[in-house]
């Protein structure tokens, strides 16, 4: 994904080593990529932008290390045609509409004077399109960021991702843009295949400016345009794979429609609006609305209807838009559903899968944070399913959508923008992991750290801190809240004899509480201190950000019930 | 003997002396005999059928007998429960055969009913038979849910039956969600949601009912307006008892649910709009004789003068008795031997079901999933009783 900091070639040809993914801007704005300075980049707040940047291989960003002054403009073509343009270059200092086709800057256009806005006018200049910021000189990587003008913010509840992980603000994009997009990024593709280039289009907004026509190829996309960026970084990059657990469900969802017709989606915004969260992206164009269905705002209606249709044979999966919302159905998943196997005595049974995100998210507010795995894990009849990472998604929805039995799929919103690294394996239509198995994220000795979902992630990073005074902590990542796999936890307690069990929802009654009666039961005598238990606040969830912060387990929390547990703390 | 076989039209072949007189009703002719309703419809956004329905003396036999059956199975059932051999819930249908067995002769085994919990006498009409009710009523593992599901949770998956369910109103959007599979997977049957004034008043059937009616889908939902949900009487309970109108843009029929013949009409007619133009909704107007359940006498919110006014007008089976004896299809004996044969073959039912062994205790965690992947389940005592599902 980064650039290998490789230097473009001083004599003009630019063209990189074939390993390394090459931003498709690279090809084109090869003439014309000026860098305004930092400052500029980051002071336009009334300006919507977004910023897509390239990490170093040392995981900094580039526009914090961009020098302020430096300006970059790469010699030469990256389709090798070889003519030196510097002299054209250098007249342009000041480019900010910069032609994308690089035809005009193959054939030495020269950008009209009155399209040139002075870089101090960023903050007027309402107009402009996009600017090349590079990088430190000879370093191919690009930063590009584009203004939305004017537009209005779409403030929807699921564009939670933040500019860290590039996260875009979507409009919508007509036909005929996205088609020359497309097709654009088709050619390009080729262009550069042919050269031995991996491409790496990384698009987000454009806004096509009214006097550039040559890019008006480039209209205004939808954040659509990330699934090209996840296939070509798939198909192209050589580097190890990494896909967005957004991706990863979208691929998931995907291959199982298309490998059982009896699979269709049900739920609020899951057509149109490609999905409240985008996870439905792309799958109602490709498979229509009959196995694609908007609802209204009815989910007692459309979780009973989906049960019905269970029943019948069909394969539901029903989108909650957050669990919080399954509490108005909750009858239908529990009584319809987890039971009708039993009181049938098998001849009715339901392949039904709900899912959606569960817990919290960011200042979302009490009624929208609750977390309700150990709700639905209560729930004989039931399956619950907590995926954590890329792979976890994919695999065990997949596995999901293939079972009999009803499940309840417990995503998380924040981690639909995360990315993890996926195997080759996992890319496989036919990859599925199996239900009621945990998996050890990482092996250690001392104390066992059990989670789910995104504890995961604060697991792991409370491990890394752990392992520095000593403690080597293994984290087992549940994966499955019913059936609880019980056996690697005692396993892992027997090794380590310590235990802490961590979780988002309130400790009552909760998931971290059967694993400490499971453990006690089973492994009392292996057990060298009592059981630790880090769970979320037992109040509503407030909206404060101080507040919400103390409601919820942070990092610290956990290293420090581990050092508890292992004696290395006093007890207060 | 000599004057049935004069009577009949189309006798084919001898009748020997040795039959029964039962056997003489099921041979009877195929000749189509009009009959008329006993009201007529009442129709809300739509042109409601013809009172005169088409039937033959075999179907009007056929009626009769399947309406007996279903009375002596409903107080059969009275008294097991007062014997303690049935627990828990019992909800009773007499009053209401003509329902199960109209519905029954307008449509076939592909379309599917679900109903709420009041279901023994629909389950026989989708062709389960006596020993799967009364076994299942008795929780015995005869029962067609293996004794565990009980008097709410009768299903026969194989005839479109799907149950038998115990929250009021769930089961409208379990239909229409059938409906919805049978329309996706493009079958031409409809699904018959049957629901009582109770429920009528339920919010999720309505939400079901905008999607059936946005999506076009084959679902007919039947209200069964028996007057009283639970103790509670209609005017009581609904601003507005015309069940039939409530669907608002979705048109409505209002049916005489005492007389079979009506309600096989209105769901032949209910099946044709349907398939073709989206849901509909049939308000039967019906009544039962029994109380909620076993355990509500049933005379604390309405009179025994009504009851059994009620059962002197309207009852259906008097009705089918009164056309049967009209067009001198039997004599009075024979549907009195009719009557008890179906006494006897009910009292050697339950005598059988009564020696089938209750389920084993294994079947405690049987069928909790599909697919268990071997996950270990509990007993109250867990280091007593533990299983692993299969």
């Amino acid at each position: 994904m980064g650039c290998s900091g490789s230097r473009l070639d001083e004599d003009g040809m630019g063209m990189p080593p074939k390993s390394r993914p090459v931003f498709l801007h690279e090809l084109k704005m090869r003439r014309h990529m000026t860098r305004p300075s930092h400052k500029d980049a980051i002071s336009t707040p009334s300006k919507k932008e977004l910023l897509l940047y390239d990490k170093d291989d040392d995981g900094s960003s580039t526009y914090k290390n961009a020098p302020q002054t430096a300006r970059f403009s790469p010699k030469g073509g990256g389709e090798g045609e070889g003519t030196n343009k510097h002299e054209d270059d250098r007249k342009h200092k000041d480019v900010r509409n910069v032609d994308v086709r690089g035809k005009g800057g193959r054939n030495g256009h020269k950008v009209n004077k009155s399209e040139i806005s002075s870089a101090g006018d960023a903050e007027e200049d309402e107009d402009y399109d996009e600017r090349m910021i590079g990088r430190a000189p000879g370093s191919p990587s690009f930063r590009v960021y584009f203004n939305d003008g004017g537009e209005d913010i779409h403030n929807d509840i699921g564009k939670h991702d933040d500019f860290k992980s590039g996260g875009a603000v979507s409009s919508e994009v007509s036909f005929t843009d996205y088609y020359r997009i497309l097709v654009e990024f088709i050619r390009v593709s080729v262009v550069a295949a042919r050269q031995g280039f991996a491409v790496k289009e990384d698009v987000r907004n454009y806004k096509a400016k009214g006097g550039m026509q040559r890019q008006s190829c480039f209209g205004k996309l939808e954040s659509l345009e990330r699934g090209i960026r996840a296939t070509a970084l798939r198909a192209f990059s050589s580097s190890g794979k990494e896909m967005t657990v957004r991706d990863a469900l979208n691929s998931a969802l995907d291959e199982e429609m298309s490998a059982d017709p009896k699979v269709f989606l049900m739920g609020e915004e899951v057509g149109e609006y490609q999905g409240a969260y985008k996870i439905t992206r792309g799958l109602l164009k490709k498979y229509g609305p009959e196995r694609v269905r908007d609802t209204p705002i009815t989910e007692a209606g459309f979780t009973g209807i989906g049960v019905g249709a269970a029943y019948y044979g069909l394969k539901p999966v029903i989108e909650f838009m957050t669990f919080n919302f399954s509490m108005q159905a909750i009858d239908h998943i529990i009584n319809s559903a987890s039971k009708s196997n039993y009181m049938s005595a098998g001849q009715i049974s339901v392949p039904i899968v709900f899912r959606g995100p569960n817990g919290a998210a960011a200042g979302v507010g009490a009624q929208h944070s609750q977390c309700f795995a150990a709700w639905y894990g209560s729930c004989p009849g039931l399956k619950v399913l907590v995926p954590y990472s890329s792979e976890d998604a994919r695999g065990l929805l997949k596995a999901a959508i293939r079972d009999p039995d009803p499940v309840v799929f417990l995503e998380n919103e924040l981690l639909y923008g995360e990315s993890f690294p996926v195997s080759a394996e996992a890319l496989d239509s036919s990859f599925c992991l199996p239900i009621g198995k945990a998996k050890i994220e990482r092996e250690g000795n001392d104390v066992t750290i059990t989670a789910f979902s995104k504890m995961v992630g604060y697991a792991l990073k409370a491990a890394e801190i752990l392992a520095k005074e000593g403690i080597t902590a293994e984290v087992i990542n549940l994966r499955s809240i019913r059936p609880l796999d019980t056996s690697t936890i005692n396993a892992s307690v027997r090794k380590t004899n310590r235990l802490v069990t961590v979780e988002e929802g309130v400790p009552q009654h909760a998931v971290g509480a059967e694993i400490c009666t499971t453990v006690v039961e089973e492994s009392f005598d292996y057990l060298d201190a009592p059981v630790e238990r880090i769970a979320g606040a037992d109040v509503p969830m407030p909206y404060a950000a101080n507040l919400e912060r103390m409601a919820l387990p942070q990092v610290d929390d956990i290293v420090r019930a581990a050092k508890r547990a292992c004696y290395r703390e006093k007890f207060e | 003997m000599a004057q049935i076989i004069h009577r009949s039209t189309n006798l084919l072949k001898p009748v020997s002396v040795a039959v029964s007189a039962t056997r003489h009703l099921t041979t009877a002719s195929t000749t189509p005999i009009t009959v008329e309703t006993s009201l007529p419809f009442t129709g809300h956004n739509i042109e409601p059928p013809s009172r005169s329905v088409e039937t033959t003396p075999q179907e009007l036999l056929s009626f009769f007998r399947d309406m007996v059956l279903m009375r002596r199975m409903e107080i059969a059932a009275d008294s097991l429960y007062k014997a303690k051999l049935i627990r828990g819930f019992c909800h009773l249908y007499d009053g209401q055969e003509a329902v199960a067995v109209g519905m029954e002769a307008a449509i076939t085994k592909k379309d599917c009913i679900i109903t709420a919990y009041r279901d023994h006498c629909i389950f026989l009409g989708r062709g389960g038979t006596l020993m799967d009710a009364f076994a299942e009523l008795m929780g015995r593992k005869d029962g067609c849910s293996k004794g565990k599901g009980g008097s709410m949770h009768f299903y026969k998956k194989e005839s479109g039956f799907y149950g038998g369910h115990g929250i009021v109103g769930a089961q409208v959007p379990l239909g229409i969600g059938l409906a919805f599979a049978q329309k996706y997977c493009k079958d031409e049957n409809v699904t018959f949601s049957m629901y009582g004034d109770g429920a009528a008043n339920q919010g999720q059937l309505f939400e079901a009912l905008n999607m059936a009616a946005l999506w076009d889908l084959p679902a007919i939902l039947v209200c069964e307006n028996n007057h009283y949900g639970m103790g509670t009487a209609e005017w009581r309970a609904a601003k507005s008892p015309s069940y039939y109108k409530r669907g608002d843009y979705v048109p409505g029929l209002k049916v005489d649910g005492m007389d079979a013949f009506a309600v096989k009409q209105a769901c032949k007619f209910a099946k044709e709009h349907a398939l073709k133009n989206g849901p509909i909704i049939l308000e039967m107007d019906t009544y039962r004789y029994h109380g909620h359940s076993m355990s509500d006498p049933g005379s604390t919110y309405r009179t025994r003068d009504e009851i059994s006014g009620v059962r002197q007008e309207r009852d259906p089976i008097e009705r089918i008795r009164k056309l049967i004896l009209s067009h001198d299809l039997a004599t009075e004996k024979e549907l009195k031997d009719t009557e008890k044969e179906m006494r006897k073959e009910v009292d050697d039912v339950i005598a059988k079901a009564k020696e089938s062994p209750l389920p084993d205790s294994s079947e405690l965690f049987t069928n909790v999933y599909v697919k268990g992947f071997g996950v270990e389940a509990f007993g109250a005592d867990r280091k007593e009783l533990r299983a692993v599902l299969p």
